[in-house]
């Protein structure tokens, strides 16, 4: 577009995409495995058969995205979310244990899901209305012309940005996932230290962030003392990263 | 031919077709890679060094101490940090420099940008990472949790703000934000000593994630209502069309600023504030506040006065808004506070109240001047806090406001130091302090919001209050302790039950409605141990005990007045008694932010002249 000519945007919402039958049938379709997917991970007593729905649903986008002609998406929904997060799901279902039984009737508080039903009405309405009352587009294709631009296929284009347009971004993810790491290892493998802060003080009385009576010593815990205890294995197992140093 | 002859003698024709046809397989990969050749962006280096040497530090030193037979020494982590922050220190000023010479300009397709701005931060993250690694390196030997952690993370960290600093991409900016805030989730928990800590942690963790999420929703409706996430492509887009009907750009660019709001604790997301800078270890604190604002703001500044410039009208009276409330309630609430590094949390919210004073201005001097607040801010509280941090002892606890009191006759430098750094948050001229205020309420006038302009001072008049409590409580000596008229004993659950029982059998009294009075009336009663006659320990023994109503009451209202010093007495009985030991590192590194502060406010030429030079890219 050139950028010396001011247009005016958004006056009229983007015409709409002609369709023919079977982008109907493939919609009704998928569009039934999605809200059964929906409705049977809400009401699966089993924790399993709801996890599996999760993935009928989520299995019902990709198809979405295909007929969108976005494959690469569809691909990265079936394996990133089918493949791995309803599978890490799953790993914590068999960890919690499947066969135990929770009574979801029992509420803790009793208003929030009529509260929630009504918060999600009126959300729902009001982006109907925004979306039926104003008009919100500003107009601007997100992603300009084609997506098979130049004989080049969806990930072709895809991967092309990542290194061209996208490079500084995909690198940094390097770096985040690194520090994501490292974060992780340390959270991990922290050695087991006795507390400094003792949950009540001599008379039972809780003291929150407040020095107690025996007037604020509270060096009951002698430095490093759980590595130093620690068996030789452990210590060894601990010490890739963290390091009783220069002592 | 000879070749292919020497294969069919080698092993017969069937080798040979396979090697034929793992040729041509090759021979059309090649072709394909030819037809399909991307142009790499062009990068230059000299933008994007300060980070890179940064966070290659950060992998090396976690190399070295990761491979190492024997645990690294603390000392050698700590200077290794120091050397690689000021590498990166100078690399900033470099960029600086070449700047101010050639001009700003942009790299790696647009995606960074170079310009004094981004410099100013680069300079702030890398100053910030090398003060806090002097003074972690103290706290962590006193903690017993050395190991290299510490300083990995946080140089990752100061990257990510270097990061989101020099961000010319919503998506880079979200990267710096995440790398900078997974950082900083770890270093909350880093003391496995402390429950607070790893309870900080998670609170930050859980509310840092959601405002994660709705940074990126926003950055996906901006996407999708100017086709791209390019600062450079919004700017220009939004500045050669004119909407008619933006309401997915607006609810984008409201989305984008809860999650910077978050990030740089405005006021209807700072929940997390009081209670993660409480609970991190305090060097940790210091960081975090001068790093998370640093970042957050360099990046708000850039995104909104530069990119959403345009949209003026539509962010300004918000930001309005968040500012008056944020500084309100920063300060209103930092007032009630006991624990000094809340009272410290608190009291960053106000000063992000007053950052935000010069996004409202919306122009090239409020930027400015919202720089030279941040620059300046980040050496007041990383100096205070590793103040707070040497006060806080072994365990890192005992923060209570009480324990400060007679600090001066106790530690008069540190006394000293820690009055200076908090006079300075309160604004006192000829500090730094005093200037930033100056210069964001002087932006904001100018802006015509006026009105903006008294909240703020009258903010600040509330932030005097409790700046100069703890500095006046620091220098006030411990009051005597209180004595019933007429009566020798001491009304002090302090004491001991084991006192209390000895000095019962040396008088011979045990909790009888009529008590001898003992003879004499030195003030002293806490440690004269032969003069104490009895010691109730609860109001109805005391009751019990002087069978006087008045007694009771006279002796719960003095409780109420004397609460404070009870708790300094009690502090200062046990190891807040004792001088704190002070490492030369710290030392230097207060030091340092002191000199800053002071000296800046003194002669406040050159600070200003720098931040007034690191303007925007393309602010217009």
């Amino acid at each position: 577009m050139n950028p010396s000519q001011v247009n005016v945007i958004g006056m009229d919402l983007v015409a709409a995409v002609h369709k023919t039958g079977p982008d109907i049938a493939t919609f009704v379709v998928s569009a039934i495995i999605i809200i059964a997917g929906a409705i049977g991970v809400v009401f699966s007593r089993n924790p399993v058969h709801a996890a599996l729905s999760l993935v009928m649903t989520l299995f019902g986008v990709a198809v979405l995205f295909i007929e969108q002609q976005a494959d690469f998406l569809a691909a990265v929904q079936i394996i990133v979310y089918a493949g791995a997060i309803v599978v890490l799901f799953l790993f914590v279902i068999m960890f919690l244990g499947v066969d135990r039984r929770e009574n979801i009737a029992a509420e803790p508080l009793h208003w929030q899901r009529p509260l929630a039903l009504v918060l999600m009405a009126a959300a729902l309405a009001g982006v109907i209305a925004l979306g039926v009352g104003s008009h919100w587009a500003t107009g601007q294709q997100a992603v300009a012309g084609s997506t098979t631009a130049g004989g080049h296929s969806n990930v072709y284009l895809l991967g092309k940005s990542v290194f061209t347009t996208y490079l500084y971004a995909f690198e940094a993810t390097a770096a985040l996932l690194v520090i994501a790491v490292v974060g992780a290892v340390v959270l991990a493998r922290r050695p087991s230290l006795p507390s400094v802060e003792p949950e009540t003080d001599a008379r039972g009385a809780a003291v929150s962030g407040q020095p107690g009576p025996d007037g604020g010593l509270h060096d009951a815990a002698p430095r490093g003392s759980a590595a130093q205890d620690a068996s030789p294995a452990d210590v060894r197992a601990g010490q890739s990263l963290v390091k009783e140093a220069g002592r | 031919m000879s070749f292919l002859g020497f294969l069919d003698g080698l092993g017969g024709p069937h080798v040979r077709d396979g090697v034929i046809h793992l040729v041509v397989v090759l021979a059309s990969v090649h072709a394909l890679a030819a037809v399909t050749a991307i142009h790499v962006p062009h990068i230059r280096y000299l933008a994007i060094l300060p980070e890179i040497v940064m966070l290659g530090g950060a992998v090396l030193l976690l190399g070295v101490a990761s491979l190492s037979d024997r645990p690294v020494r603390m000392s050698v982590t700590t200077v290794g940090t120091v050397v690689i922050s000021g590498a990166s220190m100078g690399l900033a000023w470099w960029q600086w420099a070449d700047v101010r010479q050639h001009g700003p300009f942009t790299t790696v397709a647009g995606a960074v940008v170079t310009d004094g701005f981004s410099a100013l931060i680069a300079i702030l993250a890398s100053t910030a990472m090398l003060l806090t690694a002097l003074v972690g390196d103290g706290y962590l030997r006193r903690e017993g949790v050395e190991g290299p952690e510490f300083h990995v993370l946080a140089m990752v960290s100061a990257s990510g703000a270097m990061i989101m600093g020099q961000a010319n991409d919503l998506i880079v900016i979200f990267l710096g934000l995440e790398i900078m805030s997974i950082a900083l989730y770890v270093l909350a928990a880093l003391n496995p000593r402390r429950a607070t800590s790893g309870e900080a942690a998670l609170k930050y963790f859980v509310l840092g994630s959601f405002s994660s999420a709705i940074f990126v929703y926003g950055i996906a409706l901006t996407y999708g209502a100017t086709g791209g996430t390019n600062l450079a492509h919004l700017t220009s887009y939004l500045s050669t069309h004119a909407l008619s009907s933006n309401g997915v750009l607006l609810a984008g660019m409201g989305l984008l600023l809860v999650g910077f709001g978050f990030k740089v604790a405005a006021v209807p997301f700072h929940m997390w504030t009081p209670d993660v800078y409480q609970g991190a270890p305090s060097p940790v604190t210091g960081f975090m506040a001068a790093i998370a604002k640093a970042g957050g703001f360099a990046a708000l500044l850039r995104v909104f006065v530069s990119s959403f410039g345009t949209l003026r009208p539509d962010w300004r009276p918000i930001v309005y808004v968040i500012a008056i409330v944020t500084l309100v309630v920063g300060a209103g609430l930092a007032v009630v506070q006991r624990d000094v590094k809340r009272m410290l949390a608190y009291s960053s919210i106000n000063h992000a109240g007053f950052v935000l004073l010069g996004l409202q201005a919306a122009d090239a001097r409020g930027v400015s001047a919202a720089l030279y607040y941040v620059f300046t801010y980040s050496f007041m509280v990383i100096g205070s806090f590793a103040v707070v941090t040497l006060l806080g002892r072994s365990g890192d606890v005992g923060h209570d406001i009480a324990g400060y009191r007679a600090l001066a006759r106790r530690q008069p430098v540190l006394a000293l130091a820690f009055a200076v750094l908090l006079l300075a948050q309160a604004g006192v001229p000829f500090t730094t302090g005093f200037l930033a205020k100056l210069q964001v309420v002087a932006a904001v006038v100018d802006a015509h919001s006026a009105p903006l302009g008294f909240v703020a001072m009258g903010s600040a008049a509330i932030a005097a209050f409790f700046y100069l409590r703890v500095a006046v409580l620091m220098y006030t000596p411990r009051r005597p302790r209180w004595v019933p008229p007429g009566r020798e004993i001491v009304f002090d659950p302090i004491v001991g039950p084991q006192a209390s029982t000895a000095a019962r059998e040396g008088s011979g009294v045990s909790g009888q409605a009529e008590p001898e009075i003992a003879p004499g009336g030195s003030l002293d009663g806490g440690t004269a141990e032969g003069a104490v006659a009895t010691v109730p320990r609860t109001l109805a023994e005391l009751r019990l005990w002087s069978g006087s109503e008045r007694t009771v009451a006279v002796v719960e209202r003095l409780n109420a007045d004397l609460l404070i010093d009870r708790e300094a007495e009690a502090v200062e009985d046990g190891a807040g008694g004792r001088r704190v030991r002070v490492p030369p590192a710290a030392i230097v590194a207060i030091g340092i932010c002191i000199a800053v502060t002071v000296v800046f406010g003194i002669v406040p030429g050159p600070l200003v002249d720098f931040t007034h030079h690191s303007t925007l890219l393309l602010l217009r």
